[in-house]
């Protein structure tokens, strides 16, 4: 073996340089199939058992859907996300569009203005939580400065109003996500061709028209992706509702996530827990893979 | 200029509206950040009596001193600060070690094409958008086994899995435009797999690992998911610990000392913010357009 001639010696260096890449990728590819679709699986497979406290492999079927399915908690978490991320996604793109729109408009502090916009982006939704937790509390904060202010009839608890802490939620969530839509509304507006602008301006349309008419309709993808990530975001959201209402007045801010993380570990209920959290990634997949497909696609030239 | 048309006139009047618009929605973005850093330096007594928007009459590090090092968080009275080191001990490896294989996986996926490679980016892809609810049961059991719970090395782990996607992502996007010609010119050379990517792609990386610390880093370091399910008590990491802080229904409510805590909290992502902004805006976008 020693005096392997030079041939088989670089035989076996080529071979070796050949199975290198995929050498190298696959630790990464073991991690990601064990741990998110493994685990995908097995949570899956968990919603169909008899787990509880333990996971426990007994096959029920349903069961455990159908207890989700009638669960009044789950039917509160369901109905606050559709009207969470119903408000919080149009809010975003109208105040992100015009906000994108306005700065267009060869603003001389622009970089200034869009770093303000968009340094919510930065902080971990606890902070923020904690901070409009504090802004919006009845007895201290915004109220107080208003009648302060001498807007003695001014009032504003809808943090501890079961029907209207939802909204503060919204509020808060917008707040520190307009920015980002902002910025890709932006992108999207310095992308467009100035041609067609150029012409529309010479017959002397009005510039809300050329908006109206030209603009917007070409930010299309803009719209689709915003809709996309912020759909997403909004199901994913849990961070913020724990900091700022902790899911209550009693139950009347659960969403999905917060559903979840109590009956898996407050209330150890693994198979209801898994059921839910099934339910939630179905839902993302439904959103994500067509349009990770769409975007990934080969472009057309 | 000298001699104002109403034209111009109605158009300097028009500029003023935008300005006044834009800078009103300045006024309300910064408002959150401004009660904070103000209530902070405030004491209890000028919070209940006096107006949130004022600037402290009286200005104390007090809450910023409580907040840092004696405040009660669970039956502890020692602050956040043990929490914020916490967050360092996993912020640090785990970005350097998800952004390493994302950098090796991102050469792969584009210069070492091979059979199905679409489908493991594919596959790498959507681990990124999944809600993470659907791995915390099985994540928390496989923690235990392997006598991770409640530990930073377990939170380090658990970046680096989750983490594996976006910085993937982001490599490949970048290493998708960089010429194919002169990695075969470097093949032809005889430079192997790793004299390639040390030589030729890594020192134009810059600006894609520049984006990639900067993506990773803000996302673990204001996670609170993970950190809450798999790390309660001591190994915390700080937004928990913010988290447990503010939320607990014991005692007087400390406004200030919160809100030290809070800035504590957001003070290093604001950093980098502040410091490299472009970077940050650019590992959003790519993190949900097409780079």
């Amino acid at each position: 073996m020693s005096n392997a001639s030079p041939e088989r010696d670089g035989g076996a260096r080529e071979r070796l340089q050949r199975w290198l890449p995929k050498l190298v990728l696959s630790p990464s590819c073991v991690l990601v199939l064990f741990f998110v679709y493994g685990f995908i699986a097995w949570t899956s497979y968990i919603s169909f058992s008899d787990s509880g406290m333990m996971p426990d492999y007994t096959w029920v079927g349903l069961h455990q859907w159908s207890r989700l399915w009638t669960s009044w908690t789950w039917g509160i978490a369901l109905h606050n996300i559709w009207v969470f991320g119903l408000l919080y996604i149009v809010s975003c793109i109208v105040l992100g569009l015009i906000l994108a729109i306005l700065l267009d408009q060869r603003i001389r502090a622009e970089g200034v203005l869009r770093t303000i916009y968009l340094y919510p982006m930065a902080l971990s939704f606890i902070v923020t939580g904690t901070a409009w937790q504090w802004f919006l509390n009845p007895g201290l904060g915004l109220e107080k400065t208003m009648h302060d202010l001498g807007w003695q009839s001014f009032s504003f608890n809808w943090l501890i109003d079961s029907n209207m802490a939802i909204y503060t939620v919204v509020i808060a969530a917008v707040w520190q996500a307009t920015g980002f839509v902002m910025a890709m509304f932006l992108a999207g507006l310095r992308g467009i061709d100035g041609e067609m602008i150029k012409a529309a301006q010479i017959d002397g349309a009005p510039a809300w028209k050329i908006y109206a008419r030209i603009i917007i309709p070409q930010l299309r993808p803009v719209f689709l992706s915003a809709v996309v990530v912020l759909a997403h975001l909004a199901i994913k959201s849990f961070d913020l509702i724990v900091a700022m209402t902790g899911g209550g007045p009693g139950n009347a801010t659960a969403v999905p996530a917060t559903f979840m993380y109590s009956y898996a570990f407050s209330r150890n209920e693994m198979g209801i827990a898994a059921a839910s959290a099934v339910f939630m990634l179905a839902v993302i997949a439904a959103l994500i893979i067509p349009y990770l497909y769409s975007e990934l696609r080969e472009p057309r030239s | 200029m000298s001699a104002a048309s109403p034209t111009a006139r109605r158009g300097i009047a028009t500029r003023a509206v935008l300005y006044a618009i834009l800078g009103l929605f300045a006024i309300v973005y910064l408002m959150p950040l401004y009660v904070m850093l103000t209530t902070s330096f405030k004491t209890l007594e000028e919070i209940h009596q006096g107006n949130m928007l004022a600037l402290p009459g009286q200005w104390t590090l007090d809450p910023w001193r409580e907040a840092w090092g004696s405040a009660c968080i669970g039956l502890e009275c020692n602050g956040v600060h043990g929490y914020f080191f916490n967050s360092i001990k996993i912020v640090v490896p785990a970005v350097l070690i998800s952004g390493l294989l994302g950098a090796f996986n991102g050469y792969v996926l584009t210069k070492w094409k091979f059979r199905g490679h679409k489908i493991v980016f594919g596959l790498m892809l959507f681990s990124c958008f999944i809600p993470f609810q659907i791995i915390l049961l099985p994540m928390a059991r496989v923690l235990g086994i392997l006598h991770l719970a409640n530990s930073t090395a377990g939170l380090v782990l658990v970046h680096i899995v989750y983490g594996i996607g976006f910085t993937t992502l982001f490599f490949r996007n970048f290493y998708a435009s960089f010429p194919d010609e002169l990695v075969r010119a470097a093949q032809l050379d005889g430079a192997g797999f790793f004299t390639i990517f040390f030589r030729i792609l890594l020192p134009a990386s810059v600006p894609i690992i520049v984006v990639t610390i900067i993506w990773q880093f803000t996302n673990v370091w204001n996670d609170f998911l993970f950190g809450v399910s798999f790390a309660s008590g001591d190994s915390a990491p700080i937004t928990v610990a913010l988290n447990n802080l503010v939320n607990s229904s014991t005692g007087v409510k400390a406004y200030n000392v919160n809100m030290a805590a809070a800035m504590v909290a957001a003070v290093p992502t604001l950093i980098v913010y502040i410091l490299a902004g472009k970077y940050f805006l650019r590992g959003l976008m790519s993190g949900s357009v097409k780079g």
